[in-house]
């Protein structure tokens, strides 16, 4: 069982889009979208959920205006700014969207007022899709600690792909590099990363690169809309041969690729030859690479 | 007054916005970066640059000779940054978020704090405006201390333009948080929508007035206007799909400076920002 993951860095490079590209392609496989915050995958893949489950994390302080006796010692020992002085009553109160949950505050607080509640931060789903099981997640608006939303939904999509004894585990990312890129990069066979010949494309390919290198992840490379600017994509091909990275594809701007995603298809489905060439090529060329590692 | 120029999605064109419209208007502006995990304001401003500040996050240092391996700081430390392994205590920085617990619960004062540097901020200027940028370390996870840090910059007397991050999570509300005004920057696909719909649920959270701008708006289908029309949102400004801005923007330059009628756009986009602001 080989996993890969989508990822690009920069957002709205086209992850989504070859994400669900290989769907079509590749046979029996789990597919999962570790874009927790703003995931897209499933518009495209239109999931009937066979299982949904809380995802409870974290947890957020509250001050019990009864027992506040106005010390001030919390506020003066919270770092985060959560906490602030109501004028009227005198009281201290929580800014729960600036509380990290550190509970510094309810275990120093002297006459015992400041409770520690856990945060319902958002639900994850095993679905069936026309593609095969499909396991994701919404985070909560405002809610932190995506990287372990992430890390609970891997966790059970590589619990069903060796119950199920399937070939693929295919990850569609979110973009940046920070705390849900690390955590959906955890595990991972190969990262594709997907460009774009623009210079902040190149700038947060670069950087993302850089980020699978820190934990050792293999790296291959997608230029989505090359035809846009053929000088930046000679740039990203040289950097890629540079870096000893193939380019594993080149896929042109075309309207048609948006015209599928309005459709809620796959590029595969909405049956243009020159695009499914284009997709297919790519596809195998990223079986080859795990038959050539 | 302070602008932040957030979209739910990446790609859909923020900092396209952010730095065509802090460009324009110019003196006593300062445009802040706070996507410090994929800056690129700085990418179409080639600022130069002045000042450059590392940042730091606190993360626990023990004393082993103090340390009586008693636990309480394990016990207090909600992030499992600090525990105690039979004879050893071990610190993973990584978990971390500094909040200085472990060292105030010490029983035996075996607990400092020592700097751990996660990224930097940067701060240039291009012709009259000021440019702010945060970066965050490569391999780090944590972006709202770098934030946070970026945000320090904002002067009281000036306009200021934040380009947030994408997302819905804790980056994006530390960027948004303290906004007059939030400006959502969308595409009219179904992605596009699907994600305006998660920032518009930021913003309404937050109680910050925000408006909408659509780019590439001839590219889609009308679901974002019908959208914006049934929830009442204004419509701020409509981009079009044109191959000569995806030119502009690919090779790092600003639209107000070579397709000159960009210019009174964005100008007067300031001018609906400000009224909109004041309601």
């Amino acid at each position: 069982m080989k996993q890969i993951l989508i990822i690009s860095g920069k957002g709205g490079t086209g992850k989504t889009v070859v994400t669900a590209a290989f769907a079509s392609l590749a046979e029996n496989k789990i597919l999962v979208d570790c874009d927790v915050d703003a995931a897209n995958l499933h518009l495209i893949l239109n999931p009937e959920s066979q299982e949904v489950h809380e995802f409870r994390s974290g947890k957020t302080a509250f001050i019990s205006k009864d027992q506040c006796c106005s010390c001030g010692l919390c506020q003066s020992l919270c770092r985060f700014e959560a906490i602030k002085k109501d004028t009227l009553s005198d009281k201290f109160l929580i800014d729960s969207v600036s509380c990290e949950g550190c509970g510094f505050c309810a275990l120093a607080c002297p006459s015992g007022a400041i409770e520690m509640k856990e945060n319902l931060s958002g639900q994850w789903f095993v679905s069936n899709t026309r593609f095969g099981l499909f396991v994701h997640a919404k985070l909560g608006i405002a809610e932190e600690n995506s990287g372990k939303l992430v890390a609970t939904v891997k966790q059970k999509a590589k619990e069903l792909a060796k119950k199920n004894n399937v070939d693929w585990i295919i990850v569609d990312g979110s973009p940046g590099i920070g705390c849900p890129v690390i955590a959906s990069l955890s595990d991972v066979d190969c990262a594709i990363i997907v460009s774009e010949p623009t210079v902040s494309g190149i700038h947060d390919a670069k950087r993302v690169m850089e980020v699978a290198d820190h934990f050792k992840v293999p790296v291959k490379m997608i230029i989505n809309k090359f035809d846009l600017n053929e000088d930046m994509t000679k740039k990203i091909e040289m950097f890629s041969l540079e870096s000893n990275i193939e380019v594993i594809g080149k896929i042109p701007f075309d309207k048609r690729i948006v015209e599928s995603v309005s459709q809620g298809k796959t590029v595969i489905e909405n049956g243009n030859q020159d695009l499914i060439k284009c997709f297919s090529e790519i596809w195998e060329r990223v079986k080859k690479g795990f038959f050539a590692l | 007054m302070i602008v932040s120029i957030a979209s739910g999605k990446g790609g859909t064109g923020k900092t396209t916005v952010a730095t065509n419209l802090a460009s324009v208007l110019g003196i006593s502006c300062q445009l802040l970066d706070c996507d410090v995990e994929e800056p690129n304001a700085h990418l179409f401003l080639d600022p130069v640059i002045n000042q450059e500040n590392k940042v730091f996050t606190l993360v626990p240092k023990v004393d082993a000779e103090k340390c009586k391996l008693c636990g309480r700081c394990q016990e207090v430390c909600a992030y499992n940054a600090i525990a105690v392994f039979g004879k050893k205590h071990l610190v993973f920085s990584a978990l971390c978020h500094g909040c200085g617990a472990c060292q105030y619960f010490c029983p035996h004062k075996a607990i400092s704090e020592e700097k751990k540097e996660i990224g930097i901020v940067q701060k240039g200027t291009k012709n009259h405006l000021e440019i702010i940028t945060g970066k965050m370390k490569i391999g780090e996870a944590m972006a709202p201390p770098v934030i946070r840090e970026v945000k320090k910059y904002i002067k009281k007397d000036f306009i200021t333009i934040i380009d947030a991050p994408p997302g819905t999570s804790c980056p994006v509300i530390e960027s948004v948080k303290g906004s007059d005004y939030s400006v959502l920057v969308t595409e009219p696909t179904p992605f596009g929508l699907n994600d305006l719909k998660l920032g518009v649920e930021v913003l309404r959270k937050l109680k910050i007035p925000f408006g909408v701008i659509i780019n590439r708006f001839d590219l889609g289908n009308d679901k974002t206007i019908q959208y914006c029309e049934n929830q009442d949102i204004d419509i701020l400004m409509k981009i079009p799909f044109d191959r000569e801005i995806a030119r502009v923007y690919s090779k790092g330059s600003l639209i107000i400076d070579e397709i000159p009628s960009y210019r009174q756009k964005f100008l007067e986009l300031w001018e609906s920002i400000k009224i909109k602001a004041r309601k």
